[in-house]
Order: structure tokens, then C-alpha cells, then sequence
């Protein structure tokens, strides 16, 4: 909503600035966004008239031009827009001028012709180009014969005015009118507001002889009113009325026209002009559409309309979308005489559902929607019949068809007063309430000692509830008058469950471990499920897609964290971030019967993890290569920090993103807990990264049942360990963790700890044979442990392994 | 005799002046101390004396071979010490070149305002609730007293799922769904952290969003109690300089409903450009719990009363550390992440 500052001190009377204004409203719920001034730096330019337009000899599309401002001096102006004439008053810019941009005009030569000043169009002159129709914007602003010459160009368009945007609330759709804003400045600033005086001249004709309302769906349309105007002569809109409508933002069409649209700016109604000859009969019927039925409307596009959706129709044809948008077939044009104003009141949600399913908005259905004032329909129709008859010439017919079958009634409302304070925390006389209250046009109908009824004006149709009024209290008051102070609550507990700190933990040794964390969209592109390699089956294609997506690109809900992950490497590495080691800690969403099953999907918490590049290099070092153990140490370093047991990394052969010899499932008491692994070179091409690249995904869920609480001390040995190594070669398709488990086996309660510290495979061993040392540990919890007790120990580890795996010792 | 031992003192004091090594200083030892030095040569003769100078030249010569023990031994100690200083002198480095690099974890920005939102709160005895992002329009809309066409439904460009299901818009449905699994206990005292999404993308817009709920029910709640809870906030969240405002403003599910800003941090209220000339940045909406809302999630709105606040985490987040672009939060440059 924008509006002329000059326009509403003629409402109220303002005797502060246009910014102290703005913050005062702003500070009392209805924001002022900004406050915009009009003359955006004219300086000189006044009223002339052009006395000659010829062809400039040396130019094609140049015209050469005699301008005067008083009728006597003569200046010659090149001009370059099509549109000038001799016989125009102009907006002329003497040499000397200052145009906004702060645009200097001075004597030049154009094409060997000197040029004394220039012609502005309504863009040089700053006006907001929205308010201006086609010819406007590409020629020279014509202006009216009755324009005084040599008087300035500013007193003319009003431009010495500025224009205050509001940026309203939804509740506060009242304020789409400029009398109504002028009710708000009146209460903030303990002033009166003055209404329009209306006043017009009827003839003895009535309207109700020439025209009839029938509402045939009295719950869409709760009021209609109808005016008859005869007479009217089409023509432009005084400049002062063109303003007002350029302040808002509306253009200027004809004197009929801009006058419907001055009523819904200054009440907030709603007006409609429908050229009365084109009426059949003079009859409005209100009714819903027939199925398929269709309309042109007045921006000239064919309108296919459902069975919900309201129209007003003579007896033969729609003539308009009840409070969206009237008819081309009945529109005022230049030659209309007679003409039928429509004041209404629609349902609301009706309106708002018709507008959206055409997609066609207009600053009547934005008002409708939202309720508006149905008690001054008729005072609407009223000032725009003053109108026409002061601006048009009209004929004004007695009277008016008022269709309202069921009148609806004021919202009262009871306030207890001491529930103000309490509620506010406040300390707010009970006098000073009823007195903001009254200041804003509620009527107090009944007062009690500690309650009052209070009737709550028409036009504010957000208020229904003691709360509302409090609302009103409070910001009339001064929000700022709203002491601080502690809830006097009960002490409560101020914790995270289980789960919260689970995470948190997961993040901290995530961050302890070199990662960042990262945050990618939870919407994919469903491309992606092809581009990681998912078999046409795989249930992860089984994404919840967006309605109404933004683009292709978030149309689906990810039930994968890879894609967010790998697109972060590729952009990093775009960027010469190349070494990466990043988290995320996030939800996938998965349907799980959804929607036809469970009201909701599943969201389920997941880990992902992707490692590439070298980490930590350094000058003494070249740093470590990132590779599958670089990961597999992150995540088995997780996993002995949230205390879990019964680790096992199996080989992965079968998930088609990973590498399938370089990939393990990670169980956890027999749990599947995830996965890791080298991405699959085919899916690292896919998303533009270099090789190699590791990723892991965990079920947190998992993490959480298997995780188990607090630990207890293991105590600290007594007695010395002794260590031993073992160095043995077997087949290389044995895995480490076969060894791993049968040495654990036979070694029993005094074998601590074991560590593999070397793998070597070469020319010192046979083709197809690994060497594999580990370092034992030997314990016990009670005594020192003699030398052939652990040579007992480490033999008969010796031979499980011989005979198990046929290893052989290595010197 | 005499002589020939106040020569030893003399040789060896002499000698000492030129020697550098521990060996010099050794050898010097061995040939005027040892068994076969000549100190214990000179004293081998002792038998030829008087008796009576026996004892005054046995006292003369353990003095000389003390006072020589002594000059050794300092000898030794002083050149260990320059062989030392040496070593270290050798031994030095550029300490100026960088120190050993440890690989560096960083939590996300948003996660780092979002757990320091949860430890304020929980300081104040906030549970930490959560919910699904996946809403259904019950939750998300109607149960916060906004109805199917209700206009204030356009405040919030919805992402739809299914006619009945949409991305959550806002934390709110946390409010709803943590009354009804609280009711009839008071006091209720939640935050819920949370991604939320809108149909919104540019600079300051992201369809992808964070905001952390607040909802305080309990017997006798005020305004003021809300003021005052977030002013706590605010002090701790930027510091204890910090000033906050209430404006008026509507969301359908408070009433009375407020705006807070927060005083400029940069330019301490006197306005700049960060915070357009104002003084203030609007940081989170706020108010009243509706009495409907109240209904909705059990609780008797004649008994209990409640208050609401929603904040973006992005903003704060902006605010704190000086960001000037929303994207920087999901585009996970690892040069943006490893700064914080």
C-alpha cells in the first residue's frame, strides 16, 4: 500500500515530519517501509507550450521545436520524441535545469542546430513508471491545455508530496485505505479524523427504475449495492486525482475509471463501472459459473471458470468475476454515457480461492479476501456518484439498489480490564484503556467495575477476542512500555534426551577427527539415484517428491546423504579445495507407506562422511594419503568412543556406488550399522570428481540402540606386559580379521592386545602371500607372567594359525 | 723439595691455561696427580727427609694436591659448559617456520548458534523438543489457528508434499505437538531447533532454513515474562550490551504478537549501514500464545497462558559472525567451514 502524504493530512491533521510519522506508525503495528519523495532533485522545469514542431533538416527522427513559458520568448529545442506537437503544453527544462540523476541541461547543438533546453518525458521527470501508460513511457509528457504556463512542473504533478509504503500485516487489511490509515495516525497522535464531505445533486429518476439486483447465492455475496450514473462525459481525471492514483502506484486511464479506483483507495472499497447500455435489461444477477463457462476480462484474457467460482451476469452473459476482475464486454469505454456502479460485499474465502485458482490478483480481490467494511458499501457507491457528477458531468439517479438479505451484526466483545495487566505484565490504568480503546473507534456499550463490552468498528475485522484488544491496548500504549521480567515458573528441567546428546557427541568426534561439518539441501534431483548407479529396484529410488518444487533440481526429498556430500566435494574441488574431510550429520526421508499407509514418512537420522586428497601435509612431511584406512579409522574410532562392542567390517561387494573390492558393511552386534568405502570410480566420473574418494553412511539409530551408557574403570594393571611379535605369511585372500579372531581365541584371558604392525607383500615372499606381523600383549591381572607361559601362549597361537590358515612363520 | 712442589703448582696452573679439551684436562691429572704422576713421585721421596719436615712437607703437599684437584675440577666444569653452550649453539633451529599441523574439525556455523541457543535455554530450564520436518497441514497450519484460506497462509510460500502434507514453514508445529504430549503439565518450557522450508531463493532467502521454537505455558505468564526471557537471550547470544525492542506484529498463532530487534552491534544503536541507519535488526517474531493454539494442544486457555518465539538461525548466525550471504551456509566452501 502506498499513499500520498498530502492525500491523508487531508484526513488528519499531521503536524510532524513524513519520517517521525513513519516510525510512530511502524512503532504501533502498521509499518511504514519507506517513505519515498516525489521531486527526486527537478530544479527549473516549468509549464511551456511547444509553438512549432518541424522536421529537423539534418535528422530523420529529430523534430525541431519553438518552445515558449510566458507566450512571448521563443527558445528552439531539438526534440526526439515521436510524439510532440505544436498546440502541447510540455514539461520544459530551461537551459539551466536539474533533472533527477541530478542531470544538468545546457545549451547544446544537435546536428549543427543549437537547442535552448529540453522536452521531458514523465521518466526524465522521475515518475514512477508503473503509473504510466505506453505512449508515456517512450514519448514526451503531454499535459493539459488548462496547465498555467511558466509555472512550475512540481506544483503541477504534485510532485512537492511524498509517498509512505506501508508494509502491512494480513490482519491489517483495513489499513488498504487511506481513511482508515488516517483513523490509525488520529489515534497515535490524539487527533480528529475529518471524512469527505459527500454531496451531490439527484435527479427524480430513481436507480431502482432502471436496474435490479438478484443474488442468487447469498452466502458468496452478502451485499450488493447498485448506483445508476447517466451522462457522464469520458475523459482524463483532474491532474490532482491523476497524482493520487500515480502515489499508489495505479495508472490513469479515464475520469470513470480512476474514479472506482479513488473510492477503493480512500475507503477501501471496492468499486466496479460497468457501462450500463451493455447490461441487458439493466439486470445484475449474482451466481455461481455454470461448469466450463468462460469470460474475457478487462486485461483481455479468455477466463475458464469452475462451478465455484462467482460471477455477476446479466440475463444472457457473465459481466464480471465477482470481486477479481470485471468484463471486457461491459467495460467503460470512450463512448459510454450511462454506467452502473457495483459496491459489493463477497465472501472472503471465496474470493481468495477463485483468485488463486485463476492466478489473477487485483487490488480488489486483495481486499475482498481479506474482509472489508460492509457497512459503508453504500457510502462507497455515494462518493464515487459525487464524483462523477463533479468530475464526469454525470446525472446522478435517486437512490440505490441495496441487495443485503442478512445484515450482519457488529462483533462485541467483553474485556475483563485486570486481565490487560496480567497478561501484558504491564501496570496500564483502567481509564487509560477505555481511553486508547475509544481513541481507536471501539465503542464502550457496557462498563462494570472490572469488565467493559466493547463493540468493535466494522472495518476492523481482525478484532474478535479480549486478546485482540489487549494487542490494541498494548501497542497504542507502547510496546516499549512492557516491562522486563522473569516467569515466576516453577524450576524446571533444562536438558537434551539421550538421542540430542548422542548426536552431539557424534559431532564433536567427527570435528576431533579432522572433519568439517557440512549442511547440504534435504531435496535432490531424482538424477542422482542414476548417477550414484541404483539398480532399478533399489528402494532408495522411492523418494518423496515435492508438489511444487522451486526447480528440477530440489524436486525430490533425499534418501541418501552421497548426493549433498559428493556435490560438496565437486564444488570444493572446482574451487582448488581438493583435499576435503567432511560430515553431515542429517535426515534422509523415507516413505515407509507413505502416503497410502502412514500419515507421515519416516526421517531418519543419518551420517555421512567423504574423505579425498591429502590431509595434513606439512614441511617435514609430505602428509597423509587419504585412503579407505584413513576413513575406517575414523569411523572404528567412533565406534570405541560410543563404547560399542562386537565391531565387524565385512567385505562389501554389492552396493553399486562403492568400490567393490575396496568397500566393507559395518556390523555391530550383528547389526548393520553402515557402510564404507571407495566411491565407485563410475560414480566419481559421474559427478565430475577426481580419483579417489571414500565415503561412509551410519544408521544413527543404530549408533543409539547399540551404544551403551555410561562405562565403568576398567583398573589399571599391577603387573608388567610383556609384548611379542608374530610374523606370518599366508595366502593373501585371507583376511586380517580371520587371523585377527583366531589369535584372540587361542590367546585367551592373558592376551590383551593385539596390533597388526607391518603388511608385505613381494619379491621376499611367494607370489599370492602376504606377510602379516602383529605385536601381542601379554597380561595378567595377578601375577607377573613367566617367560613359558607366554612361549607356551605364543606357540599355540602359532599353530592354530599353521593349521587354520597354513601360515608359516617369517624369519 | 719444597721447591719441587711449588714448581708441580706452578707447572699445572700453568698447563691448565692452555688446555681446551676434558682430555688435556684428564692427561694433565693423570701426569701430576696419578699413581705414577709427578706429585706422588715428589712424595715418594718423603722418606728422605728429617722427620721433623715430614709432617710440614706432607701437609704442603696434600694442600698443593688439593688445591690442584680443585682447578682440575673447575677446569672440567668450565669447559663442559663451552662444550655445552657449543652443542646448544649447534644445535639451533628456525623457529620461525610453522608449527606441526593437526588436522582441524569444524562444526557448521549454524550447528555452533544452535547449541549455543541450547545451553542458554537450558540455563533457563529449556527442554530440547524436536519434530518432523515432513508436517502435516494440521500441525503446520490449522492447529496453529490458521484454517485452510486463511490469507495469512500466503505469509509463508509452502512447499507441498501431498495435499494434506507440506514441509514445515516454521518450527510452530513443535508448539502443538509438544502441548499435546505435555498436556495437562505445566511448565511447559521448550526450544525446538530445526530445519524448515519456504518457497523462497536469493541472496537473503534460502529454500532451506533453520529456526529454533520457544514456547514457555505455565499459570500467570506475562509479556513481560517474554521480554524478559528473551532479553536473557539476546545478552548471552551477543552480549551483555546488547538492547532489544518490541514492535508490534501479527502471526495468527500470538496475540498480542511482537517484532524483536536487537541493537546494532556495530554501530551500538546509533545506526550504520549494517543495520540500515535504524540502530536495530530485526532478529525473531514473537508473542502471546493464541488461545486457540492453547486449545488446540490441550490446554485450558482460562487457567494457563504461554508465550512464543520463533528466530531464524541463519540470521543470528549472519549477525554473529558477520556473514553478508545466505548461501555461504549451504554452498559448504571448506574454506568457510574451517573458520569456525
Amino acid at each position: 500500500m502506498r499513499v500520498s502524504f498530502k492525500w491523508l493530512k487531508e484526513y488528519v491533521d499531521i503536524d510532524i515530519s513524513p519520517e517521525e510519522l513513519a516510525e510512530k506508525l511502524t512503532n504501533t503495528g502498521v509499518a511504514v517501509e519507506n517513505v519515498e519523495y516525489l521531486n527526486k532533485g527537478i530544479e527549473n522545469v516549468v509549464i511551456g507550450e511547444v509553438l512549432e514542431a518541424v522536421k529537423h533538416p539534418n535528422a530523420e527522427k529529430l523534430s525541431l521545436c519553438q518552445v515558449t513559458t510566458d507566450g512571448k520568448n521563443r527558445f528552439q529545442v531539438v526534440c526526439g520524441a515521436p510524439n510532440v506537437r505544436a498546440g502541447q503544453k510540455v514539461p520544459f527544462a530551461l537551459v539551466g535545469a536539474v533533472l533527477p540523476g541530478n542531470v544538468k541541461i545546457k545549451k547544446a547543438k544537435l546536428r549543427g542546430t543549437e537547442s535552448q533546453g529540453m522536452i521531458c518525458s514523465a521518466l526524465e521527470l522521475g515518475i514512477n513508471e508503473d503509473s504510466l501508460n505506453p505512449e508515456q513511457k517512450e514519448g514526451i509528457l503531454v499535459l493539459d491545455d488548462s496547465a498555467t504556463l511558466g509555472t512550475s512542473i512540481i506544483d503541477y504533478l504534485g510532485l512537492d508530496d511524498c509517498v509512505l509504503e506501508f508494509d502491512l500485516t494480513p490482519n491489517r487489511s483495513d489499513c488498504l485505505s487511506v481513511i482508515n490509515i488516517a483513523r490509525e495516525v488520529a489515534a497515535i497522535l490524539g487527533k480528529e479524523v475529518k471524512l469527505p464531505y459527500v454531496r451531490f445533486k439527484e435527479i427524480d429518476k430513481t436507480t431502482e427504475k432502471v436496474a435490479q439486483v438478484e443474488i442468487k447465492d447469498p452466502d458468496l455475496c452478502h451485499r450488493y449495492v447498485a448506483k445508476v450514473v447517466e451522462g457522464v462525459e469520458i475523459k482524463p481525471s483532474p491532474q490532482w486525482l491523476q497524482h493520487k492514483l500515480r502515489c499508489a502506484g495505479m495508472r490513469p486511464i479515464n475520469n470513470v475509471v480512476d474514479i472506482t479506483n479513488y473510492v477503493l483507495m480512500e475507503m477501501g472499497q471496492p468499486l466496479h463501472a460497468f457501462d450500463y447500455d451493455f447490461l441487458r435489461e439493466g439486470k445484475i444477477i449474482v451466481r455461481k459459473a455454470h461448469k466450463n463457462e468462460k469470460i474475457i476480462t478487462l486485461d483481455g484474457n479468455e477466463r475458464n471458470l469452475t462451478d465455484e467460482m462467482l460471477l455477476i451476469t446479466d440475463p444472457e452473459k457473465a459481466v464480471a468475476i465477482a470481486g477479481v476482475m470485471g468484463g471486457l464486454n461491459s467495460e467503460v469505454t470512450e463512448k459510454t454515457t450511462t454506467v452502473l456502479i457495483e459496491s459489493a460485499y463477497f465472501n472472503p474465502v471465496n474470493v481468495r480461492r477463485t483468485s488463486t485458482a485463476l492466478g489473477l490478483r487485483s487490488e480488489a480481490s486483495i481486499r475482498f479476501e481479506k474482509g472489508i467494511n460492509i457497512e459503508t458499501v453504500v457510502d462507497a457507491v455515494n462518493r464515487a456518484a459525487q464524483l462523477l457528477q463533479d468530475l464526469a458531468g454525470g446525472r446522478v439517479l435517486k437512490g440505490v439498489v441495496d441487495n443485503y438479505p442478512n445484515p450482519i451484526k457488529r462483533t462485541i466483545v467483553e474485556l475483563e480490564l485486570n486481565k490487560v495487566n496480567d497478561i501484558l505484565g504491564t501496570n496500564i490504568k483502567h481509564d487509560r484503556i477505555k481511553e486508547i480503546l475509544k481513541s481507536l473507534n471501539f465503542i464502550v456499550r457496557e462498563e462494570k467495575e472490572n469488565a467493559i463490552t466493547v463493540e468493535v468498528p466494522p472495518y476492523r475485522t481482525d478484532v474478535s477476542i479480549p486478546e485482540d484488544l489487549i494487542e490494541e491496548v498494548a501497542r497504542i500504549d507502547g510496546y516499549n512500555n512492557i516491562p522486563t521480567t522473569l516467569p515466576f515458573s516453577a524450576t524446571s528441567k533444562g536438558q537434551k534426551t539421550l538421542e540430542q546428546k548422542l548426536r552431539d557427541k557424534i559431532m564433536d568426534i567427527m570435528t576431533a577427527r579432522g572433519l568439517s561439518e557440512v549442511i547440504n539441501f534435504s531435496f535432490i534431483n531424482k538424477t542422482n539415484f542414476d548417477k550414484l548407479l541404483f539398480s532399478e529396484e533399489d528402494e532408495r529410488r522411492n523418494a518423496i517428491s515435492v508438489i511444487n518444487p522451486l526447480s528440477e533440481e530440489q524436486g525430490y526429498m533425499r534418501t541418501t546423504l552421497l548426493p549433498g556430500l559428493l556435490d560438496t566435494l565437486r564444488r570444493n574441488i572446482y574451487r582448488r579445495n581438493e583435499n576435503l574431510g567432511i560430515f553431515e550429520l542429517g535426515k534422509v526421508y523415507l516413505p515407509k507407506g507413505f502416503p497410502e499407509k502412514s500419515t507421515l514418512p519416516e526421517e531418519k537420522w543419518t551420517l555421512g562422511i567423504a574423505v579425498r586428497g591429502t590431509l595434513v601435509s606439512h614441511w617435514q612431511n609430505k602428509g597423509t594419503v587419504v585412503d579407505f584406512y584413513y576413513l575406517k579409522g575414523i569411523i572404528e574410532d567412533l565406534l570405541i568412543q560410543l563404547k560399542l562392542n562386537s565391531i565387524e567390517f565385512k567385505p562389501c561387494k554389492d552396493n553399486p556406488s562403492y568400490h567393490p573390492g575396496r568397500t566393507a558393511y559395518i556390523y555391530v552386534e550383528d547389526e548393520l550399522l553402515g557402510i564404507l568405502g571407495e566411491l565407485h570410480p563410475q560414480v566419481a566420473d559421474n559427478y565430475g570428481l577426481p580419483q579417489r574418494n571414500y565415503v561412509a553412511e551410519l544408521d544413527v539409530e543404530v549408533l543409539l540402540k547399540l551404544g551403551h551408557g555410561p562405562f565403568m574403570l576398567k583398573q589399571l594393571p599391577k603387573y608388567p606386559a610383556v609384548n611379542r611379535d608374530l610374523a606370518i605369511v599366508v595366502k593373501d585372500e585371507i583376511p586380517a580379521s580371520d587371523l585377527l579372531k583366531v589369535i584372540s581365541e587361542v590367546g585367551g584371558k592373558l592376551l590383551v592386545d593385539i596390533e597388526v604392525f607391518d603388511l608385505y607383500k613381494g619379491n621376499q615372499i611367494p607370489q599370492g602371500y602376504k606377510s602379516i606381523a602383529f605385536s601381542l600383549i601379554f597380561q595378567a591381572e595377578d601375577r607377573t607372567l613367566t617367560d613359558k607361559e607366554i612361549n607356551d601362549i605364543h606357540e599355540k597361537i602359532h599353530k592354530a594359525l599353521a593349521d587354520k590358515f597354513k601360515a608359516s612363520l617369517r624369519a | 723439595m719444597r721447591t719441587q712442589l711449588e714448581k708441580i703448582k706452578s707447572e699445572v696452573k700453568e698447563a691448565l691455561n692452555k688446555v681446551k679439551s676434558l682430555e688435556e684436562v684428564n692427561e694433565l691429572k693423570v701426569k701430576y696427580l696419578g699413581k705414577k704422576g709427578e706429585l706422588t713421585q715428589v712424595l715418594r721421596g718423603m722418606g728422605q727427609l728429617v722427620p721433623e719436615e715430614r709432617p710440614i712437607i706432607g701437609q704442603l703437599a696434600n694442600e698443593i694436591r688439593d688445591e690442584l684437584n680443585k682447578v682440575l675440577d673447575e677446569q672440567v666444569k668450565k669447559i663442559k659448559k663451552i662444550e655445552q653452550e657449543q652443542k646448544l649453539n649447534l644445535e639451533t633451529i628456525d623457529v620461525t617456520l610453522p608449527g606441526k599441523q593437526f588436522l582441524k574439525g569444524t562444526k557448521h556455523p549454524l550447528s555452533l548458534v544452535i547449541e549455543e541457543a541450547k545451553q542458554i535455554f537450558m540455563g533457563l530450564g529449556f527442554q530440547i523438543a524436536e519434530g518432523p520436518e515432513i508436517e502435516t497441514d494440521y500441525y503446520n497450519f490449522e492447529a496453529l489457528n490458521l484454517p485452510k484460506d486463511h490469507p495469512a497462509r500466503d505469509m509463508q510460500d509452502t512447499f507441498y508434499i501431498t495435499s494434506d502434507v507440506v514441509l514445515r514453514t516454521h518450527t510452530s508445529p513443535v508448539q502443538v505437538r509438544s502441548m499435546e504430549s505435555l498436556t495437562p503439565e505445566v511448565p511447559v518450557k521448550i526450544i525446538c531447533p530445526g530445519k524448515v522450508y519456504r518457497k523462497d531463493d536469493d541472496a537473503t532467502h534460502s529454500p532451506m532454513f533453520h529456526q529454533i521454537e520457544g514456547l514457555v505455558i505455565d499459570m500467570g505468564i506475562r509479556m513481560s515474562d517474554l521480554k524478559g526471557v528473551l532479553l536473557a537471550f539476546v545478552q548471552q547470544m551477543f552480549g551483555p550490551d546488547r538492547k532489544i525492542r518490541f514492535r508490534p506484529s501479527y502471526f495468527p498463532f500470538t496475540e498480542p504478537s511482537a517484532e524483536v530487534d536487537v541493537s546494532c552491534g556495530i554501530c551500538k544503536g546509533d545506526g550504520c549501514k549494517a543495520c540500515s541507519y535504524t540502530g536495530w535488526l530485526e532478529i525473531l517474531g514473537s508473542g502471546m500464545v493464541h488461545p486457540n493454539v492453547l486449545k488446540y494442544g490441550g490446554y485450558d486457555p482460562t487457567k494457563v497462558k504461554g508465550f512464543a518465539f520463533g528466530m531464524g538461525v541463519e540470521r543470528i548466525a549472519m549477525l554473529k559472525y558477520n556473514i553478508n550471504d545466505m548461501r555461504l551456509f549451504f554452498e559448504n566452501d571448506i574454506r568457510f567451514l574451517r573458520q569456525f
